[in-house]
């Protein structure tokens, strides 16, 4: 590997010290392809580190999520990497759970690194606590044939009452074509995260500058009146079952005529192997209604190595090769450059292959550059986060909160009493938690 | 040897005490240390998640616990899932132990499929059934009834409590009808002779010959399906995630919520100490129940 | 027991050779076949979709349901090269094996006293034994963890055998109770009277006349311990996890997944599958003079 070449020398010196002994770091991961991609290329990794073996625990974000969070706090020292996201890092690394990475060695390039995304993981004095190894915003994807035949041309920026109107002159149930397909599928990383987006562009926010929770506000009850209805009316059957996977799944296979979701589905969708829709497919702007901000979100999947890691050094080799320029090339040789990990490197969308293969980088960069975490609603709150509140009680309130939603969804509850209970369940956790002593 | 049956009881006594040592020390030590442990922790402030805010908390858990509105309504959930199971894998069981006992042509081949559930893990099934068999647009179900010409039925949605119970039901129903038909095996043939021969009926015969005779199985089902059932987690964890709403959260997915998202270990306590307390209410009654016809 | 599936058999046999109701038996027995097997069709129906599943593409596990395909090891290949299914397959056998016969070494002794030296109290403790059995496993997850970690038991396999043990030995000691009860009486005060110890009358009298009761609950036990997947996904992380994790790797990652996930789940049952319908018979044949006669 070109990375390690870089400075032999000092892989001699701490092979030395450590007499040759070769370490094994159990890398906890999600089973996203990217990382399924990174598993399958990481024999480079030991080939180039004789020093170094890799143990691999790759599971389901849920199960993962908890697995981690269990293991770090109670310093159990079970994973040397973890893959955790933007919503993690600066809680766990605010408690010392994470090993600030101060000390990156300049091959690295850290200033090649999106800002925005590098803000996110980084501490107030910038020292990063985790390594992004893709990241993503949200926008919207549609099928342009459809448009075409329906005459409708796509604004430089939607608004999402074009959105419905489209998804109501498009839907034909008959044929399998919904007019949109949305998540549906409760939880804070899942439906709220989609949710969140839309209430912020509806002009709400989630707490207000006193942390009172504003679930009850009118422009809650505008944003989910109105995705209630779309998908109720225009979308498919199952919704409120239908997460990113499901949504991915649906698109790909020509169900949807219009999509918003993650900007990292483009390189799927983009793929002819996995998308039967992929010469079709447009893309535009996440859709805003009253204000643009915080109308597409910002996330990225990171690699961490937490302060409980007895094998810190040899870790770190691993998660600067994962995050690398190299590692990104290597993966655009060997499987593709649609199947880069987007969205982390500046260099990565000046390349002209990946430009010449992803005709979408450009829209995705803006995207993720466009994002602010910290100024994602009309009016003013205390929080950090776009589809997501940087606070640790945010899983259990955005998956409370999901469930209500995900009940007005199937018709189980009406809206305002879905708002009412997801209201009173957040405040008493915000209660709880000590924000109003 | 010859000992007389009073000094015998006396080191009996001490007998039964160095036997059952090692299995009831352990899991006294199982019970007990986490017991113990989940106590103390009940009366703490303590969440994972925040470090810093640790201290006595009291009966503060319990205060929340006890107003939390999802708790009675994951205490009536859970009763309704343990119940419906219970009662489709008894009566379900007992038919298809009447079944598989008459003889017919493969009977052992057919047999062997029907307990098969019994050994998929629960995680796996409940996949299956989630992904292949209830999803809406490309499950074998919403292909059934596309074909009949009936609208595909969103299972985990629309019915979110019965999907539960179909797929936990699917995998104990096996398990009934094991031991439900190993103990029909027992039945006396004569006795049914000899009621056939008085001119009873098969139906007259299943109520006062069969079941009479199958009380005690059904027991040790109930029983140990009650075991299983009263903490039900990964078939839920799997499909709805107790949802939509709470409609399919019980008291064991509740627990979850607190001690793995909410990472409150103090609450997560409280919650594991009122199920120790609804187990032993259960246990009381129930078992009580059970126990005296497992002794007849 | 032996005397009674005798007469059992006995009985059979004369049925069958009353000849006049030859006729009629039959058109009845055609009805219950077909009864019995499409019973038994559509129980076992998800398995066999499951393992079908296994050897189709992505693309045809989500078209419509189809029994014609050219069936491809594809999906098998692609599971195995993500992870090696031997190292997971292995600790499951080892540790559900293992905690199984730990479990019944500490379970024999202890039904034993319960069943021929009963005390007031035995019932009270079966009783209490199985309520243990009865909390939510994720109430006391985080004392346990932190024990494991003080411990060094984390993703270790002794310290899943030492949960799986303690875990089922509540049903153990109760099963292996009814077992013991059900034993006639006078065999043992016979041994007795020829003066075997307590441990003897265990080994020679005891043991080898419930031995199928035993079997049948180890084989529960095996049973229960290869399918858990709490304790098993939350206490290991590589070294020691067993097939529930295995599972957990590949339940809903993106995109076109159900192919893949059928074979991964075909290889975690199969062993266990293949192992119940081998014993089944063992296990009814327990059954039969214990808990359930």
């Amino acid at each position: 590997m070109p990375l390690s070449r870089a400075f032999p020398l000092a892989g001699v010196a701490a092979l030395a010290a450590t007499a040759a002994q070769a370490e094994t770091i159990t890398v906890a991961t999600v089973n996203n392809n990217d990382m399924v991609i990174m598993q399958s290329l990481s024999d480079a990794f030991e080939q180039s580190h004789p020093d170094i073996t890799l143990d691999w625990v790759v599971l389901e974000e849920n199960v993962l999520r908890q697995r981690m969070t269990t293991d770090i706090a109670t310093g159990g020292g079970q994973f040397d990497v973890m893959t955790i996201g933007t919503y993690e890092v600066p809680i766990w690394a605010e408690r010392g759970w994470l090993t600030p990475l101060d000390d990156l060695p300049a091959s690295y390039q850290a200033d090649d690194l999106l800002k925005s995304v590098r803000d996110g993981l980084s501490d107030d004095d910038g020292v990063l606590n985790a390594l992004p190894f893709y990241a993503e915003s949200s926008m919207l994807y549609y099928r342009k044939d459809l448009f075409e035949q329906a005459g409708i041309e796509m604004p430089e920026q939607p608004t999402w009452q074009q959105v419905h109107d489209w998804a109501a002159e498009l839907n034909d149930p008959d044929n399998e074509t919904y007019g949109i397909c949305l998540r549906g599928k409760p939880g804070w990383g899942e439906n709220m995260a989609f949710v969140s987006t839309l209430v912020n562009t509806f002009g709400g926010r989630w707490f207000d500058m006193d942390w009172e929770p504003q679930i009850d506000s009118p422009a809650w009850q505008e944003a989910i009146s109105f995705y209630v209805d779309l998908l109720d009316s225009y979308g498919p059957p199952g919704a409120s079952s239908n997460g990113f996977n499901e949504n991915l799944a649906l698109f790909s296979r020509g169900n949807c005529a219009m999509w918003v979701d993650a900007t990292s589905a483009a390189g799927k969708l983009y793929n002819p192997e996995e998308s039967t829709v992929a010469d079709q497919l447009g893309f535009a702007p996440a859709p805003v209604a009253e204000t643009p901000k915080g109308s597409h979100w910002l996330w990225s999947w990171a690699l961490a190595i937490p302060a409980s890691s007895d094998a810190k050094d040899a870790a770190r080799e691993f998660i600067t090769w994962a995050t690398s320029q190299d590692y990104v090339e290597l993966v655009g040789e060997r499987e593709g450059w649609t199947s880069v990990p987007p969205g982390t490197r500046v260099s990565t969308y000046e390349n002209p292959e990946y430009q010449q293969a992803a005709p979408f980088a450009g829209f995705v960069l803006d995207a993720i550059q466009g994002a602010d975490p910290r100024d994602s609603s009309l009016e003013p709150n205390p929080y950090v986060g776009v589809q997501f509140v940087g606070i640790p009680e945010f899983q259990s309130v955005g998956t409370q909160v999901g469930q209500m939603v995900a009940s007005a969804l199937t018709g189980e509850t009406t809206i305002e009493q879905a708002l009412q209970a997801a209201q009173r369940a957040t405040r008493r956790t915000m209660e709880r938690a000590g924000y109003f002593d | 040897m010859n000992k007389t049956r009073a000094s015998g009881r006396t080191v009996g006594g001490l007998r039964t005490l160095l036997l059952q040592a090692p299995a009831v020390s352990l899991l006294f030590l199982w019970m007990i240390v986490p017991l113990a442990m989940t106590v103390w922790f009940s009366l703490q402030r303590y969440n994972l998640l925040m470090p810093g805010m640790t201290g006595f908390a009291g009966l503060e858990n319990y205060e929340y616990l006890f107003t939390d509105p999802a708790l009675w309504s994951a205490i009536g959930t859970t009763l309704l899932l343990v119940g419906w199971v219970l009662a489709i894998t008894v009566v379900g069981g007992t038919l298809l132990a009447v079944l598989f006992q008459q003889e017919f042509l493969g009977r052992g081949i057919a047999r062997v499929l029907a307990i098969s559930p019994f050994f998929v893990m629960p995680t796996v099934s409940a996949l299956i059934w989630k992904n292949m068999m209830m999803h809406p647009a490309n499950g074998v179900l919403a292909w059934l009834a596309e074909s009949l010409g009936l609208p595909a039925v969103d299972w985990f949605s629309s019915l979110p409590l019965t999907s539960i119970v179909i797929i936990v039901g699917w995998q104990w129903l096996p398990f009934a009808l094991l031991i439900l038909l190993t103990a029909m095996q027992s039945l006396d043939d004569d006795q049914v002779e000899a009621a056939r021969m008085d001119g009873a009926g098969p139906i007259a015969i299943f109520f006062f010959i069969t079941l009479p005779h199958l009380k005690r199985a059904i027991s040790v089902v109930i029983m140990i399906e009650m075991i299983f059932l009263l903490t039900i987690f990964a078939e839920i964890f799997v499909t709805t995630s107790g949802g939509p709403g709470l409609a399919t959260t019980n008291l064991a997915y509740l627990i979850y919520i607190r001690a793995l998202l909410d990472f409150d270990v103090g609450m997560a306590s409280a919650g594991g100490v009122v199920a120790i307390v609804l187990a032993n209410i259960v246990a009381v009654f129930l078992v009580r129940m059970v126990a005296r016809n497992l002794d007849n | 027991m032996t005397t009674k599936t005798q007469s059992m058999s006995a009985a059979g046999a004369t049925r069958a050779a009353n000849g006049p109701r030859f006729g009629a038996l039959s058109s009845r027995r055609l009805w219950l076949t077909v009864l019995g097997w499409t019973v038994a069709g559509v129980i076992f129906f998800p398995i066999f979709w499951m393992v079908l599943t296994g050897f189709k593409t992505e693309a045809e596990a989500i078209a419509d349901p189809s029994l014609i395909f050219s069936p491809t090891l594809d999906s098998y290949a692609e599971v195995q090269s993500r992870a090696d299914y031997l190292h997971f397959a292995l600790n499951s056998v080892v540790v559900s094996f293992g905690s199984t016969l730990l479990a019944l070494v500490i379970a024999i002794p202890s039904a034993y006293a319960m069943a021929f030296l009963p005390t007031k109290r035995t019932k009270g403790t079966l009783l209490w034994m199985l309520s243990t059995k009865m909390l939510p496993p994720v109430g006391v997850l985080v004392p346990i963890y932190l024990l494991f970690r003080d411990f060094g038991l984390l993703d270790t396999r002794t310290g899943l055998v030492i949960v799986y043990t303690l875990m089922n030995l509540p049903i153990v000691v109760w099963m292996l109770y009814t077992f013991f009860k059900d034993l006639p009486r006078d065999i043992l005060e016979a041994g007795r009277m020829d003066g075997a110890g307590t441990l003897q009358e265990v080994w020679y009298l005891l043991l080898p006349l419930t031995l199928p009761g035993i079997a049948s609950t180890g084989l529960l036990a095996v049973i229960l311990s290869w399918n858990e997947a709490f304790w098993s996904l939350n206490l290991t992380s590589s070294q020691a996890a067993p097939l529930t994790a295995y599972i957990a790797s590949f339940s809903s990652p993106e995109g076109l997944f159900w192919a893949k996930l059928s074979a991964a789940s075909t290889m975690a049952i199969a062993p266990i599958l293949v192992f119940g319908w081998l014993t089944q018979k063992q296990m009814v044949r327990g059954l039969t003079f214990g808990a359930v006669k």
